[in-house]
């Protein structure tokens, strides 16, 4: 059943063709029909290879697979292939599956829109260059599917494009990810200079072979393939195109902005682990960048009004907690939380979705209130998302996959005490800012009547995705429940085990009764100041500081403003200056000499016979005395 | 047939031009169909061409040849001497496409003199195949001035209201660099005879004798090429004429302009610059030269492009941009930025003409080119929106589409000489996705804020059919490019041999290596160099 690998890229791809032709003259419950149904096939199919690949596992517990043969130049080779390993096989089907429940959700979504058509052709698009980026077999292909679920995300940013803020949000993330990519392509060029291949497979064997541990060489290479998971998972110090990310519908936000394309970055960083474990120096930047990233991105969805917002600063503080998990080592926990991620942040953010479409469009959630009698289903989804979000002890799957991140970012040999409380202070923050949001807009009293209430297409995703936020943590309980580690078993036979190495007095179980310390000051702490006391937090905004904070933390600490002023403005300016081509003054000034010329020569043309006669006896003495001189 | 294939090609539109001379100016409709009818014609007598040289695709040397050396001008021995390698097919396939569709836009566009117009046309196009086929330095420098009067009256007399500024801005520049290449194929034919005893133009012969020449004159040849070559590319700093030539030149002349005229430039480069003057071309400081002005104009074109008002104008600096990766692969000397390099051609003729042909739809409807009159066009023209942002993306190097695998190899096979020429020429990447995707956005997104837009009608079916086909080959090179690299593996690899002999894994076919200073096509044969090998080569 495996060769079916290739079928499930080229679904979503040929549904793509057909709505992007056909899909203006379609009929909405054709599209619907064509749109949603490919993914469903697409994500049977992946379900079958699933199966097929877990009960009668392949030899060494891989499966390649080639279309045909791409580009090949003197030497350079790069094939349409495809490898299915177990790390491959949980992305797709979490991409697959979570993708087929955000399509249906948009069929409610995107119901008055006039360009529906064109919504589903893009995301088809999408989860068909999605699923080319994971089952890649050499990093040519992978980048192919990298740019074109770039593409995807910038045509859906900008899919209201009469708004011009759009298309600006649209651009920045496409620029912003392509600084990343343009990292990563030289990465690529440096790989295949050294490796002489660019199949992932090989290079890392041949890696291992040529380099040594630490060596300059193999630390250029992950840190430039760092620099393109750094922007496409919006990391320090290219997080910047997230937020703004959000003017694009919420399903695409959902699926694109939360759920599967920002996690690239993660993948592409499991996806050559090798390459990774050889540069040291590189993991250790991976793991300070994601602590950093989580705190610095926590503290900045502590401010912001537009629960889009909060929920995109929520994403990049979690991918940031993936990249810690990545730089100490701790390779499946990583991918245990991207999937548990995909579920309970695809989730919040289809909630949000129904919540705006409530309210009128309105995204700011102190205008919001009172959600929980109006709209109970979503408010149940809502708070099992951000339970499992900030990491509900034993219940939500959000817990299992953060706790393993932690105790990874303490036990192992990467990991140390300021990392772990890195992590910890993140599980605080986590929890004060989700539950901001579900205090001050599901409790209190309502705002603005419900219209629209979410029906069963939107509803329906949203139970199902509630049920996983829930029980997907079970796939791999911790020690005091039973030490089941069913998803890292699997995992395992692609990525290499996380080292332990006991520090000092906090076991597996401290670690996790320390966490829950963490979530509950967070909840408490949201309680008193957003339910309990409204307008608490006024003295803290009141004063000059406060407010400075505050500021700073809503801007993003500032990145934009910098980069605007550093990199932007100083472009436009030569631009700006040089849009007539300086260049050209010189030939203007050719032509201009030539010009003077002639007018001095013909000014000399004058008629008169004196002048002709001085010149006719002032030529003849110079040429005589040349010729005598000389 | 199978003989006279180049022949057929180069005449058929020289044919059609001399029987439009004899129809009667008032029936605009006659004049007009028997231009297409030829263009058409000369695109069809084309491409039995493909399977031909498919067939001999890795075969060593020029193919195809017809005539022979000294045999039109026998006492200054030039000859009416064609032939064509991987390089030269792949150009000239693209001149019979993008002529064909050149004059097909031009249906509505042209409302006076038309009969003049497509004369030059099709004048223009048999100068533009003649460049690419010819194997006779004499042969070659006539098709090369053929090829500029045609231009200049195409952009002179059609063109917008600064056409003569821009036409004569165009000549003169392409004339100074005529001048001094005249200057240096002189030089050549000399020295072949004082080294020979022979006085020939052909150009196989040549090859034999010019690597030889000391590098204190090869270093002057040189440059008196490159400034012809540099001013047709155009490298900056050589590159002004263009913005204003395509500003003002019609549509279809553009196409002509950015598709095929500029790669003669690159073209002589590749057949000429390097396979000459080796000792040259391999001199740290020329390289570093050459590597460096090329790095220049991908990044001052973006960086020029991003402001303009003008779409054309944008485009035309985008040229700048594109053409500098060319270059920049030309002279990383190795077979991955060469073919890579050769390939860009072909991928820049197809999206920058279509770019070209975008601009041309929008101006044909609207007469103006100004950005900031349009907005919306999403709305009005969806399919037209559609196809452009294909365009766009294409140009903007995304992969899936053609841009993409020739900047690709082109900076693949640069790094592999100088780590930091390619991190600086990745650059000119990112401004292109931000100069055209601000393009797109002001031009189609938002609302339409221009009453004179509202009305405007989507793509007919003209405009379709010439737009398909660019569509459909840019996709094909995106997705499955491998026939392109293996025509272009045996005249790359030979190039790379002669340039920097024993270079790695460049003498597949070449079994005992470059004999010496024999290169391009004499490795068909060990033969005896006298009896011309070159003439067995073809069919």
């Amino acid at each position: 059943m495996l060769e079916l690998t290739g079928v499930i890229p080229a679904i979503p791809f040929f549904s793509f063709v057909l709505l992007a032709v056909f899909g203006p003259r379609m009929a909405r419950r054709a599209v619907s029909v064509i749109g949603v149904g490919s993914i469903a096939a697409s994500a049977i199919v992946s379900g079958i290879v699933t199966a097929a690949f877990i009960s009668t596992p392949p030899a060494g517990w891989s499966y390649h697979e080639v279309i045909w043969q791409w580009m090949s130049v003197s030497g350079f080779q790069a094939d349409i292939g495809f490898y299915l390993d177990a790390l491959s096989v949980v992305m797709v089907l979490v991409i697959t599956f979570v993708a087929f429940l955000i399509h249906l959700y948009s069929t409610e979504y995107m119901e008055g829109d006039e360009g529906y058509s064109r919504f589903f052709a893009y995301m088809n698009l999408f989860v068909a260059s999605m699923v080319t980026l994971v089952l890649a077999d050499n990093l040519l292909l992978l980048y192919l599917g990298w740019e074109g679920v770039g593409l995807c995300s910038y045509l859906l940013i900008g899919f209201w494009y009469t708004d011009p803020v759009n298309g600006r949000a649209a651009r920045k993330a496409f620029i912003v990810t392509r600084v990343g990519d343009t990292s990563m392509v030289i990465g690529l060029f440096l790989i295949f200079h050294r490796l002489g291949t660019l199949n992932i497979q090989d290079l890392m064997n041949r890696a291992t072979l040529q380099w040594p541990v630490g060596a300059a060489v193999a630390v250029a290479a992950a840190a430039l393939l760092l620099g393109g998971a750094v922007g496409k998972s919006a990391q320090l110090p290219l997080q910047t195109w997230l937020p703004d990310a959000m003017a694009g519908p919420t399903p695409t936000s959902a699926l694109i902005h939360a759920a599967t394309m920002v996690t690239a970055g993660v993948y592409l960083i499991a996806r050559t682990h090798v390459l990774f474990s050889l540069a040291p120096p590189v993991m250790l930047a991976v793991a300070v960048i994601g602590a950093a990233t989580l705190l610095l991105a926590g503290c900045s969805a502590l401010t912001q009004h537009d629960i889009k917002r909060v929920l995109a600063y929520s994403t990049i503080s979690q991918i940031g907690y993936m990249f810690l998990a990545l730089g100490v080592g701790a390779w499946s926990a990583a991918i245990f939380h991207f999937m548990t991620h995909a579920f309970f942040k695809a989730l919040l953010f289809l909630a949000a979705g129904a919540v705006i479409q409530a309210q009128h469009e309105e995204h700011n959630i102190f205008k919001m209130g009172g959600l929980r009698r109006m709209i109970p289903i979503t408010f149940w989804a809502f708070l099992i998302g951000g339970c499992a979000l900030a990491g509900l002890p034993l219940i939500t799957a959000g817990f299992y996959s953060k706790g393993m991140i932690l105790w990874g970012s303490w036990s192992s040999p990467q990991g140390g005490p300021v990392l772990w409380i890195a992590g910890l202070v993140g599980v605080m923050l986590t929890s004060l800012y989700i539950f901001r949001v579900i205090f001050v807009a599901f409790f209190g009293e309502a705002q603005i009547a419900v219209e629209h209430p979410p029906r069963l297409a939107k509803n329906l995703p949203m139970v199902v995705l509630s049920a996983l936020s829930i029980s997907a943590g079970w796939l791999n309980l911790p020690p005091y429940l039973g030490n089941k580690l069913w998803l890292n078993d699997l995992l395992y036979t692609a990525l290499p085990k996380v080292a332990e190495k006991q520090v000092g007095w906090i076991t597996e179980d401290w670690s996790e009764g320390i966490i829950t310390a963490a979530f509950v000051l967070g909840l408490v702490l949201a309680y008193e100041l957003y339910l309990k006391h409204r307008g608490a937090t006024r003295p803290l905004s009141d004063n000059a500081l406060g407010r400075a904070i505050h500021e700073l933390w809503y801007a993003d600490w500032g990145f934009d403003f910098v980069y605007d002023k550093l990199l932007v403005t100083p472009v436009v300016w030569f631009a700006q200056v040089d849009k007539r081509d300086f260049i050209d003054k010189f030939y203007d000034g050719l032509a201009a000499l030539s010009r003077a010329c002639y007018r001095a020569l013909s000014a000399t043309e004058s008629g008169r016979m004196r002048w002709y006669a001085a010149s006719i006896v002032g030529g003849t003495v110079v040429f005589i005395f040349i010729v005598l001189v000389l | 047939m199978h003989n006279h294939i180049l022949s057929i090609i180069l005449f058929t539109p020289l044919a059609g031009a001399i029987l439009l001379l004899f129809v009667p100016r008032e029936n605009k409709n006659a004049v007009r169909w028997i231009a297409n009818i030829f263009a058409l014609a000369g695109l069809l007598v084309s491409l039995p061409l493909v399977p031909w040289f498919w067939a001999q695709r890795f075969q060593p040397g020029f193919k195809f040849i017809e005539g022979a050396p000294s045999n039109w001008i026998p006492s200054i021995g030039a000859g009416f001497y064609l032939g064509i390698d991987g390089i030269s097919f792949l150009l000239i396939m693209l001149t019979t496409l993008l002529g064909w569709i050149s004059i097909l836009s031009s249906w509505s566009a042209i409302e006076e003199r038309t009969k003049e117009y497509y004369v030059w046309f099709l004048v223009l196009q048999t100068g533009m195949l003649g460049v690419f086929m010819a194997l006779d330095f004499f042969l070659f420098f006539v098709f090369w001035e053929a090829m500029l009067v045609p231009m200049y009256l195409l952009i002179g007399i059609w063109g917008g209201p600064r056409k003569l500024y821009a036409a004569i801005k165009f000549f003169l520049y392409t004339l100074l660099g005529s001048v001094l290449m005249l200057l240096g194929i002189l030089f050549l034919y000399f020295n072949n005879h004082s080294v020979t005893g022979v006085y020939t133009f052909s150009i196989p012969e040549l090859y034999k004798t010019a690597p030889a020449i000391p590098f204190h004159f090869a270093i002057w040849l040189f440059l008196a090429f490159f400034v012809g070559f540099a001013i047709k590319v155009p490298m900056f700093p050589f590159h002004t004429w263009l913005p204003d030539a395509h500003v003002e030149a019609p549509t279809a002349g553009s196409v002509i302009l950015a598709g095929v005229l500029l790669k003669m430039g690159t073209y002589g480069f590749v057949r000429f610059s390097l396979p000459f003057f080796p000792s040259v071309v391999t001199q740290p400081t020329v390289r570093g030269w050459m590597i460096g002005l090329s790095i220049v104009a991908i990044i001052y074109g973006a960086l020029v492009s991003l402001m303009q008002k003008d779409m054309k104008k944008l485009v035309a600096y985008s040229s700048v941009s594109h053409l500098g990766f060319c270059t920049l692969g030309i002279f990383a000397l190795n077979p991955l930025g060469l073919s890579g390099s050769v390939l860009q051609q072909i991928n820049h003729g197809i999206s920058t003409g279509a770019l070209f042909l975008i601009v041309g739809v929008l101006y044909e409807r609207r007469h103006t080119r100004e950005i900031a009159e349009y907005g919306g066009i999403s709305n009005v023209m969806p399919v037209y929106a559609a196809i452009t942002m294909i365009m766009f993306l294409s140009s903007m190097g995304l992969p899936l589409l053609n841009g993409f695998i020739g900047e690709f190899t082109i900076l693949q096979g640069t790094f592999m000489e100088n780590k930091l020429w390619a991190g600086l020429a990745v650059i000119g990447v990112i401004l292109a996705a931000a100069y055209l995707l601000w393009l797109y956005q002001r031009v189609f997104f938002g609302k339409v804020t221009n009453p004179k837009n509202e009305k405007l009608r989507d793509l007919n079916l003209r405009e379709l059919v010439y737009f398909a086909p660019l569509v459909a080959i840019a996709f094909w090179i995106g997705l499955y490019p491998k026939p392109f690299f293996e025509i272009l593996q045996q005249p790359v690899n030979q190039l790379v041999q002669t340039v920097r002999p024993g270079y790695p894994g460049t003498n597949m076919e070449v079994k005992k290596g470059s004999e010496g200073l024999a290169p391009a096509t004499a490795a068909g044969a060990n033969a005896p160099a006298k009896t011309l090998a070159v003439r067995e080569g073809g069919r």
